[in-house]
């Protein structure tokens, strides 16, 4: 007996405390390690980030300087790993447990936030400030913007999605980079002769995928079309051009586009990117932010030129601007509503003082990434990476649209069912019209 | 239920003359039901309450009827969740069971080499869930895990990206870790047969498979309940291993209601829905431990041993 009611009370505790995660959130304590050091004054102030190589040496290093530069107001940091970070900031914040600073993505997620008054309109305060706000990219405070007030301050790196193709690879098969959305068409067969994948894809992570709808529905519809969605109007997925990309997508499957097996890829274990360093993929759609990682992993396959990049190719008859692009226009600070007037206080001083300071500025560039800072190009000289550098700065400075990642803009539940119906497409699951129809069912959640 | 624990003597001259015994014992039982009240009861209704409202997580709870229910129930991802928690508990079982069965039995016999065996099997469930899932899916990957590492072809398969294989591997490696668990239940649970049954049978000219079926098998008719509840309920937590696994994927393919009740609340940000799915999920599980225990028979404390 004795067994059987361990067991169900152990099936209880197990399964409830799965379950009440929702409930027992609201009771838990604050996160780990978030002591304020004890003996430290009112005015310190927590901040929670993300780990990483380079963005947290660099984050530490900016929390570290202003603390040597203000001993009486000192901000005490956090790390997490970037999937347990959405999670615990989200509960943390429903739980009023939030830290004075929130990192963030800004876009939809900002905007939840926002309407539930967690995090301070910022927007009186970079108009006193206005010299804070001149020197940053314009485009970058799109998504900090919520309802016309400025609810973030946008800061890091801008990481637009770019084509990387490996040379070698091409020069295997004697072609050159496409040019046209036809020409990507015509080089998948190539490659498939010769054994190598012509596209490499982390599909298990899903958002991966996403991308390529991205730069499809541009191209082919203008940025308008996925402004339609954001802006909530009804069966805006439904768009002729949306439906033609989502077949395009599914041709370009259906024809081995895609490494085999894309779907038991995840890109957190830059798998995907070793497809292509390796050259058994030719090129792949993704993020800047993997040019390090590909410099660090993958040998001389960087520092030899081997790495190409460029925009995502038009599409013959498409209405998109050649230009536009999609990404992350920078990261997004917050400060809590709940955090103290001296925490508040701290924060914007932070803001103002360390934040994209010139030090910053140059430790980005050094890691091979772009500031969101106007007008440094003049630093990228000195680098090693200075021809990515330039691009990655081109693209966005001369991008007319800057896009955010559809995930990011859009709410959390839209963009739960938004990845969950992107990864069945890419499967084949399900038919364009379906997606568009379930999608449809979602807009202005 | 099981014929593990000896029954409880019943003696009386164990109460003493100060006080009642039974005052004791609720003392003793204390910690215990504050520590089930405080982690299972509250929550539980937390999330009941919950499950009528609508949250996002962090904004105000409001009250919202019957909404998530309705929305929960007439979602066809409820089915295919409920559909696929089956699938992997049903599957694990029937793999896990006739195996740790074996195997047990096998370990329960006196020799040293067994012994170590024994230890030496004991060791996948030393590691955690998350780890192993990482490993696995590390040895999986189409290009550079194990089936490309050594070139053989057979094990080049899209492992996590085919529903059917998905699935498959998710049992694989489910049973991989739990069945060392259930061989040392079924080991221990054979050693207490009484040797005179083996010797009796031996005279009466019986052979080594007559006497795992009329004689292993028969005596350990509980065991294989207890064990099997274990399997059973404890297959509807699984989320760790499939979170990091394929979380949820392909497509929707292992996406089990725990994982399911997840995604909802804190992926989705719809607090209301996974509480309503956490309740289903906690019905699910009583409806089976209560199935079990009938299965069982109802006199769990009924001997097994007359005649000897």
């Amino acid at each position: 007996m004795e067994r059987s009611i361990l067991s169900r009370r152990n099936f209880l505790g197990l399964s409830m405390g799965a379950a009440a995660g929702v409930a027992l959130a609201g009771c838990g304590s604050s996160g780990p390690g978030t002591s304020t050091g004890g003996g430290s004054s009112a005015g310190s102030a927590s901040y929670w980030f993300l780990t990483g190589a380079p963005g947290e040496g660099i984050r530490t290093n900016t929390v570290n300087r202003f603390n040597q530069a203000n001993p009486n107001s000192k901000i005490t940091a956090t790390t997490f790993q970037n999937d347990a970070y959405k999670t615990k900031i989200k509960t943390a914040i429903g739980a009023g447990q939030a830290p004075s600073i929130i990192w963030g993505w800004g876009g939809g997620t900002l905007r939840t936030y926002a309407q539930a008054g967690q995090v301070e309109d910022l927007t009186s305060w970079f108009g006193e400030n206005a010299a804070v706000k001149d020197r940053l990219f314009p485009s970058s405070f799109g998504a900090a913007t919520i309802d016309g007030k400025i609810y973030a301050m946008p800061a890091e790196t801008v990481q637009p999605i770019v084509l990387f193709y490996n040379k070698r690879a091409f020069e295997k098969i004697g072609a050159e980079p496409p040019q046209t959305w036809g020409d990507v068409m015509d080089l998948v067969p190539k490659f498939n002769a010769k054994n190598i994948a012509p596209f490499s894809l982390g599909g298990q992570s899903r958002w991966t995928n996403m991308m390529w709808l991205e730069f499809l529905f541009d191209r082919l519809g203008g940025s308008e079309v996925f402004q339609a969605v954001f802006d909530g109007q009804k069966d805006a997925w439904s768009n002729p051009a949306s439906i033609q990309a989502l077949t395009m997508v599914q041709d370009l499957v259906k024809a081995n586009g895609f490494i085999k097996g894309f779907s038991s890829i995840t890109a957190d274990s830059n798998a995907d990117q070793a497809l292509l360093y390796t050259g058994k993929a030719a090129m792949m759609l993704h993020g800047t932010w993997t040019y390090g990682g590909m410099a660090a992993d993958g040998g001389d396959f960087v520092s030899s030129g081997s790495l190409g990049y460029m925009n995502f190719p038009p599409i013959d008859g498409g209405k998109g601007d050649v230009s536009d692009t999609v990404g992350n226009p920078g990261q997004y600070y917050s400060i809590s509503s709940k955090a103290t007037a001296e925490q508040k206080e701290t924060a914007k001083k932070f803001f103002k003082e360390a934040v994209l300071a010139d030090a910053e500025v140059k430790e980005w560039v050094d890691a091979g990434a772009v500031p969101i800072v106007k007008g440094t190009e003049s630093a990228f000289g000195a680098s090693k990476d200075a021809d990515f550098l330039k691009f990655v700065y081109n693209t966005s400075a001369n991008a007319k649209t800057f896009a955010q990642s559809w995930d990011q803009a859009l709410s959390p539940t839209a963009a739960e069912k938004l990845l969950d119906n992107i990864a069945q497409l890419f499967q084949l699951k399900i038919s364009p019209e379906k997606w568009a129809e379930n999608m449809n069912g979602v807009i202005g959640q | 239920m099981t014929s593990l624990a000896p029954p409880a003597p019943r003696g009386r001259t164990t109460t003493s003359a100060q006080g009642g015994r039974s005052g004791s014992v609720a003392w003793l039982a204390a910690p215990a039901f504050l520590m089930f009240l405080a982690f299972a009861v509250v929550p539980l209704i937390g999330v009941l309450v919950l499950s009528f409202t609508q949250w996002d997580g962090i904004g105000d709870i409001h009250a919202a009827g019957f909404d998530s229910w309705r929305s929960v129930l007439s979602d066809p991802g409820l089915v295919h969740a409920l559909w696929v928690t089956f699938l992997i508990m049903a599957l694990s079982w029937a793999f896990q069971t006739p195996l740790s069965l074996l195997i047990g039995v096998y370990l329960a016999a006196q020799s040293r080499y067994r012994e170590i065996l024994a230890v030496i099997y004991f060791v996948p469930l030393l590691l955690s869930s998350a780890a192993l899932a990482i490993t696995y899916k590390a040895l999986l990957d189409p290009n550079f895990g194990l089936g490309a590492g050594l070139g053989i072809p057979l094990l080049q398969q899209d492992w996590l990206g085919r529903d059917n294989l998905a699935l498959g591997v998710l049992v694989f490696v489910v049973s991989w870790q739990f069945i060392p668990f259930h061989s040392l239940i079924y080991q221990s649970a054979v050693r207490q047969i009484p040797k005179t049954m083996f010797e009796a049978s031996e005279i009466d000219g019986a052979g080594r498979l007559r006497q795992f079926f009329s004689i292993t098998l028969p005596q350990l008719k509980y065991t294989v309940i207890t064990s099997s509840t274990l399997m059973v309920v404890g297959s509807l937590t699984f989320f760790d291993l499939i979170f990091v696994l394929t979380g949820g994927g392909p497509g929707d393919a292992t996406r089990a209601l725990a994982l399911d009740m997840y995604k909802r609340g804190f992926q989705a940000s719809l607090m209301g829905p996974a509480s309503a799915i956490a309740v289903i999920l906690v019905l699910v599980g009583l409806g089976l431990a209560l199935l079990l225990r009938r299965i069982g028979g109802r006199d769990a404390t009924e001997s097994q041993m007359e005649g000897v």
